[in-house]
């Protein structure tokens, strides 16, 4: 981690709230900060300019800076960094910050306020930002006092990123900023009220590995907890040892890769046939850094009807919140899994290995008859999919992928296949239009050495496409592949399957044959990127390769496809995943495999 | 549903009761009452909280609380373990001729009359809210012009003591 209070030390220095600020900044290990600057935040943007360890990145928009800071944090497992200035600009990164909170994203969010006499006055560009936020944020803290600026932020990044990692809010008023004081970086944590659990108990674990021991039809559910928590190497070792079949969340793609034999694919409304009826008939459920979302549960009363549950989570309140478990484990993966595994060995060389292979016959069943598939266009223009799964194969394993959200995300979560930890950024829990170009930017600046590729759609391109300037200007070239189907996809799909076809407000006329309004090759041009564009399969793959050549500014590649295609499989809202569709009409019938 | 009563210590800090407040209205958590004041350590603050839920989203809801920084300690005082009052402050119409009998009243539920004008008592009056309220239901022939209660406060019964359990976390 890159904070470690402990290890630095600063003599006691006079200066002022806005050098302290930085100085801390400093201190906790941050090195990369997206911001934008303003009155109340002024007076830390001039010593900033000074500082030799952090880069300051200008963005266009604030939302921009936290999704950038999301993005960081992502790709690199370290804390991503944002600054906003009062009012309209801690407004703005409420989106950001709401988006990281559900997703347990470690981020420090630094805004100024105005001065300290002026709280509380409807001051020009004052907004109550710790109020608006504490739904939003792991914690938040104002600080009007110049000798706590260092201990708020050492706190911040100390609770962004221990226990499930969440944003962090430090707002500092602009008159502390302008005091003089004494830094001095706190060696202790004054946190009394703050110890995450990470005892983990054994009983627990015994009888955890008895379950997964004595199971006959075992799914290891995996979560976003997995990556956060940086517990692959450990999940790895979890899987082959049991042999049971994985399905792994929107947030976990890449946790165990997707070649892996056992692998079923992504469980939920779009989830694989195989993921989703592997839960639905499982009569053991290992739930690891998952929460039981909606969006993978389907009708939770009707969830995995015949299954046990072990849930093991960092998170008190996740375990037992939506589904009671049969042996709840709270605690740090990596913890949990190097006392599950020898547990398991142990069951296995008293009792020896259960026998999987019915299970794994009616599973492979599933598998042959219901593949990754889609149905080709049927009005001459390209298939999403194909574009999708193409930019996987020639990107490779090794980029990272980030997406906005709609039906473009869940393409590029089904049709590319991830290998790696990390290499699928998305905005999975509030699903935030707009997140894959600053996302991007931001993986990129944490990594960048890797291609980062953002896939977006039309509509969210739209919301957030000015940070391309920034990466123009700061050298950050990543590649924008905008799956331009001229729609508000998702929200038309469901129009044509709930809505009796009646698309309201949800043509964008930016495909193939509109108006072309705005034109995304010549939209691109002028923030200084590369624009290409691509209508038809058979260029899709001169495109991409033409696209993965340009490394010396960003590139935004317009794809434009059908507007008809749908996202398959999926299961209705509010329904039990027992009536998952395949395509539309084609429902599986599983009732003979019992 | 029923009651729970909960004892919150937090640190004392701006906004610490928003932030209790705010999580439980977040979450869907009914509040029947609520009392913050200070405790014997000036920089602990006790919030006793009453919620109508069931077994399971109360405790979904201790856990939740757990994750705020500045909350402390959650001990659920159980009725029978636990002395829960309430204050509550009446005013009541009385002209000489019903005085006598609200007066009766007031002296069966060793309640006591802290303000007295020419016609008008203002009653006060401690204890758990079933008594408070019987006491309501006795004055129901009188004119109740203001009622004002406090959120119950509670304390465990016997020695132990929460708040020197939560310094010795430290």
């Amino acid at each position: 981690m890159a904070q470690a209070p402990a290890d630095v030390t600063v003599a006691p220095t006079e200066m002022t709230g806005a050098q302290a600020l930085i100085t801390a900044l400093e201190c906790a290990g941050a090195t990369d900060v997206f911001g934008l600057p303003g009155g109340a935040i002024l007076p830390a943007y001039d010593p900033l300019m000074d500082s030799t360890t952090l880069r300051h990145i200008l963005v266009r928009h604030e939302q921009g800076a936290g999704h950038a800071a999301s993005g960081y944090a992502h790709a690199t497992g370290r804390p991503g960094v944002c600054i906003a200035t009062s009012g309209p600009g801690a407004t703005n990164l409420v989106t950001p910050i709401a988006d990281a909170n559900i997703d347990s994203i470690p981020m420090v969010a630094i805004t100024g306020q105005v001065g300290a006499a002026l709280i509380g006055t409807d001051a020009f560009q004052e907004a109550d930002i710790v109020g608006i936020t504490q739904p939003i944020t792991k914690h938040n803290e104002l600080v009007t006092d110049p000798s706590q600026i260092a201990r708020a932020v050492q706190e911040a990044f100390h609770i962004a990123t221990t226990g499930r990692p969440g944003p962090v809010l430090v707002d500092i008023a602009k008159s502390a900023l302008q005091a003089t004081t004494t830094f001095s970086w706190p060696q202790d944590l004054e946190l009394r009220g703050y110890a995450p659990d990470t005892s983990v108990d054994a009983q627990s674990i015994q009888d955890a590995a008895r379950l997964m021991a004595t199971a006959r039809k075992p799914v290891l559910y995996v979560g976003g907890g997995v990556i956060r928590g940086r517990a692959w190497d450990a999940l790895r070792t979890l899987v082959d040892l049991s042999g049971a079949p994985v399905v792994t969340t929107l947030m976990a793609r890449g946790a165990l890769p997707d070649s892996h034999p056992q692998h079923l694919g992504m469980p939920g409304m779009h989830g694989t046939v195989p993921a989703v009826t592997a839960l639905q008939k499982a009569d053991l459920l290992i739930a690891l850094g998952t929460r039981f979302d909606d969006r993978v549960t389907g009708k939770l009363d009707s969830f995995a009807p015949h299954a046990q549950v072990i849930h093991v989570d960092i998170d008190p309140a996740e375990v037992g919140k939506n589904r009671t478990p049969d042996v709840p484990i709270v605690g740090d993966l990596n913890e949990v899994l190097a006392q599950l595994v020898p547990a398991l060995k142990e069951e296995h060389r008293q009792h020896g290995k259960p026998d999987l292979e019915g299970w794994w016959k009616t599973l492979d069943g599933w598998r042959e008859t219901y593949p990754r598939g889609y149905t080709p266009t049927e009005d001459g223009l390209s298939a999403p999919q194909h574009v999708i799964q193409r930019l996987g194969e020639i990107a490779g394993p090794e980029a990272t992928f980030t997406a906005g959200v709609g039906q473009h995300q869940m393409w590029a979560s089904q049709f590319i296949s991830y290998e790696r930890p990390k290499s699928w950024i998305n905005s999975g829990g509030l699903g935030t239009m707009g997140y894959a170009v600053p996302a991007a930017m931001g993986a990129k600046v944490g990594e960048p050495d890797r291609t980062v590729w953002a896939i977006d759609g039309d509509g969210c391109f739209q919301m957030t496409n000015q940070e391309l300037v920034t990466c123009a200007i700061n050298d950050i070239p990543i590649k924008v592949a905008v799956i331009n189907n001229s729609s508000l996809g998702m929200v038309r799909q469901w129009q044509t399957l709930f809505y009796n076809e009646r698309y309201s407000n949800t043509d964008l006329h930016t495909g193939h044959g509109t108006a072309r309004i705005p034109d995304f090759v010549t939209l691109a041009e002028s923030m200084g990127c590369a624009g290409l564009r691509c209508e038809s399969d058979g260029d899709v793959d001169a495109t991409i390769e033409k696209a993965m050549e340009i490394n010396d500014k960003p590139v935004v590649v317009d794809f434009t496809v059908s507007r008809d295609a749908m996202v398959w499989p999926m299961v209705a809202a509010g329904v039990s995943n027992d009536e998952v569709q395949y395509a539309r009409g084609v429902a599986p019938q599983f009732d003979r495999e019992d | 549903m029923s009651k729970h009563t909960l004892s919150v210590l937090v640190d004392n800090k701006p906004g610490v009761l928003a932030r209790v407040a705010g999580l439980f209205s977040r979450r869907a958590f009914n509040i029947h009452s609520l009392a913050v004041g200070p405790t014997e350590h000036p920089d602990i603050s006790r919030i006793t909280v009453v919620v109508d839920v069931e077994d399971h989203p109360l405790e979904q809801v201790t856990k939740q609380l757990d994750k705020l920084v500045h909350v402390l300690t959650i001990v659920e005082l159980e009725r029978d373990r636990s002395v829960q009052r309430e204050l509550l402050l009446l005013k009541v119409k009385a002209a000489a001729k019903e005085r006598a009998e609200i007066l009766q009243i007031v002296d069966l539920f060793r309640a006591r009359v802290v303000d007295v004008a020419a016609d008008s008592l203002v009653i006060e009056a401690v204890g758990t809210p079933e008594k408070l309220d019987a006491l309501r239901a006795a004055l129901e022939g009188h004119t109740i012009t203001e009622l004002v209660q406090s959120g119950t406060v509670a304390v465990g019964r016997g020695a132990a003591s929460i708040t020197l359990s939560t310094e010795g976390d430290d």
